[in-house]
């Protein structure tokens, strides 16, 4: 089976957010960059698919150089290779453009399944793995945690919770399946693993190696345009309860829920 | 030049669902602040006969898409009915709402139009004649707000419980008109092959009106009881910190925060839960949030409505007796 792994890499989700002095951009210069927690999954579902089925795991990431940490860390838990589609032009670009460039990435692989993470804890926009499937033309499954590829590696069988339901849904291959918490508990990269990854073959492409204009892509060319970030609405710290024991307090806060928020 | 706004309804087994309402309501108040008209697009299987009611929250019109292939929702067959419908009415403005099936509904839509999409919306506003979103980002440490450079229709979707509902009017009534659409066998490529219900009767944290959460003060998973106890008591769903989920106390799908779910209630009872960051991002928009913890200089209650620093395992069943006076 040939599986790609879409991978982004995001602020740690530990990180404090600060706003930029341009106002539409964050303070990176304090930021831990990790691997987008979501795609964890998809590396990890990536190699159990290979392990069952055979095959070879490719992580295609996009953004900076310093998205080869990530992507050398999806190699050290054991993918096969890397792209890094990287370009000074991609900056600032939307998800649409990020999408196309993913996808001309991709579009020449023969992917039989394509993993991406739900959405990147960064943006929370969760686009980019639909429009990779839109541009590419193959069914989409989404906030999947489970995932049976048949035998004969042309169906797959996967399990998306809804609200109050979980969906069982089957699907022709090749599909892109985006990925989320409940799906596999990640592995840890092993220090062998950690010392073959530096031999494992990472490709680095621009724009033009993908046939792709320049133009097209980067902040100028966002067709959803950020006018500002803002800080989130400061919420002031309320009241704290008062009384001697637990059951004055449990008594006072009952009664401050009912008369005064009037949630009860 | 593009023109209204459009929302789309989501049903489940021929039920209208609530961010329905929601989304309809947000829907009528950009048509007026545009001077336009609201339509709605309802896709199912016999659900013509819930359509004209929506006119009570606000729709001018209702596009109905009855098919069996319609039933359940798939991405292919509600992208390929509804884009076509789209492209033909040229609609200025298109919300839906930010579910499971509205993120995915609408994320395969706006790559299929080659149009910007703002996710998981918390506001919408129209300036000089365009839509303006405000959305979270980083699970709400900060909030963007965004806007759409020529892409007709400008497409958002509204986070769960956050717009208000307009008051219905039963009054009045929407134009219901079959929309002409062709579903094509060869686009079809999944298929839902079984439905497990929830039959928990668990509220879904995004939906929920109360949520009481449990951390790593909670212990165990076998203390979640008392927090059952009180969430069974006012009607409430059960969530819980990620340390408690990664601890195995707890199903992943009962995560709030960065990682996990994002939600809104009305009340939000943190109990054992430090507030880290991660966590706090995805509960801050509750409406009231109380704090139990016997750490004091815990930074949940730097967020917190009403805070009681005290033993939970006092606190929590103190309460759950409490509340019963009001009930």
């Amino acid at each position: 089976m040939n599986i790609i792994v879409c991978l982004k890499q995001v602020p740690d989700t530990e990180s404090q957010i600060k706003i930029g002095s341009d106002g539409v951009s964050i303070v990176t210069d304090d930021v831990k960059w990790v691997m987008n927690p979501y795609d964890e999954f998809g590396v990890e579902e990536a190699l159990r698919l290979k392990e069952k089925h055979g095959g070879e795991v490719t992580v295609v990431g996009l953004g900076p150089k310093r998205v080869t940490e990530s992507i050398r860390t999806a190699l050290a838990m054991g993918a096969d290779k890397g792209i890094l589609v990287t370009d000074d032009a991609l900056e600032g670009s939307d998800a649409l453009a990020t999408a196309k460039a993913i996808a001309a990435a991709i579009k020449d692989l023969e992917a039989d399944v394509i993993f991406a993470g739900q959405r990147g804890v960064d943006d929370d926009q969760g686009l980019v793995g639909a429009a990779v499937a839109e541009l590419l033309g193959i069914p989409q499954l989404s906030l999947i945690v489970k995932v049976e590829v048949a035998e004969d590696g042309k169906t797959v069988k996967v399990e998306r919770p809804i609200e109050g339901e979980a969906l069982v849904i089957e699907s022709s291959l090749p599909a892109l399946i985006t990925v989320q918490k409940g799906l596999n508990e990640p592995r840890y990269a092993s220090l062998p693993g950690i010392m073959k990854a530096k031999k494992k073959p990472l490709d680095e492409k621009s724009l033009g190696d993908l046939g792709l204009d320049a133009a097209e892509f980067g902040a100028g060319a966002r067709k959803l345009k950020i006018l500002e970030l803002t800080p989130p609405p400061a919420r002031v710290a309320g009241k704290m309860v008062e009384g001697d024991t637990p059951q004055e307090k449990a008594a006072e806060l009952a009664k401050l829920l009912h008369d005064e928020a009037k949630v009860l | 030049m593009a023109q209204g706004v459009w929302t789309i309804a989501e049903q489940r087994d021929g039920a209208i669902r609530k961010i329905t309402y929601e989304i309809v309501s947000e829907g009528r108040r950009l048509a007026d602040a545009l001077g336009q008209d609201l339509t709605v697009i309802l896709l199912g299987s016999n659900v013509k006969d819930k359509a004209a009611e929506l006119g009570q929250y606000g729709a001018d019109k209702v596009l109905v898409c009855d098919d069996p292939k319609l039933e359940p929702y798939t991405t292919d067959a509600y992208v390929a009915a509804i884009s076509g419908l789209v492209k033909d009415g040229d609609p200025a403005v298109l919300l839906v709402g930010a579910s499971v099936e509205g993120k995915d509904l609408s994320s395969r839509l706006a790559a299929k139009l080659d149009v910007a999409m703002a996710q998981d919306c918390t506001a919408f506003a129209i300036e000089d004649g365009n839509l303006i979103a405000i959305r979270p980002i980083y699970a709400g440490k900060a909030y963007a707000k965004v806007a759409f450079e020529n892409s007709f229709p400008q497409m958002g979707s509204a986070r769960p419980k956050v717009m208000e509902l307009n008051e219905p009017d039963a009054s009045k009534s929407a134009e219901v008109v079959d929309a002409e659409f062709t579903l094509d066998d060869g686009d079809l490529k999944t298929k839902v092959l079984d439905v497990v219900k929830d039959e928990s009767g668990k509220v879904d944290l995004t939906e929920a009106d109360k949520i009481v959460s449990g951390g790593r003060g909670m212990k165990g998973p076998e203390n979640y009881k008392i927090l059952e106890d009180l969430a069974d008591l006012i009607g409430a769903s059960v969530g819980a910190s990620r340390s408690a989920v990664d601890a195995g106390w707890r199903p992943h799908s009962d995560q709030v925060g960065q990682t996990g779910k994002v939600v809104s209630p009305n009340l939000y009872v943190a109990c054992g839960i430090s507030g880290a960051i991660q966590h706090l991002a995805g509960m801050s928009t509750s409406k009231v949030i109380v704090a139990i913890n016997k750490d004091e200089d815990a930074p949940i209650f730097q967020k917190a409505d009403y805070g009681v620093v005290g033993d939970l395992f006092d606190v929590v069943p103190a309460l759950t007796e409490e509340v019963k006076k009001y009930l």
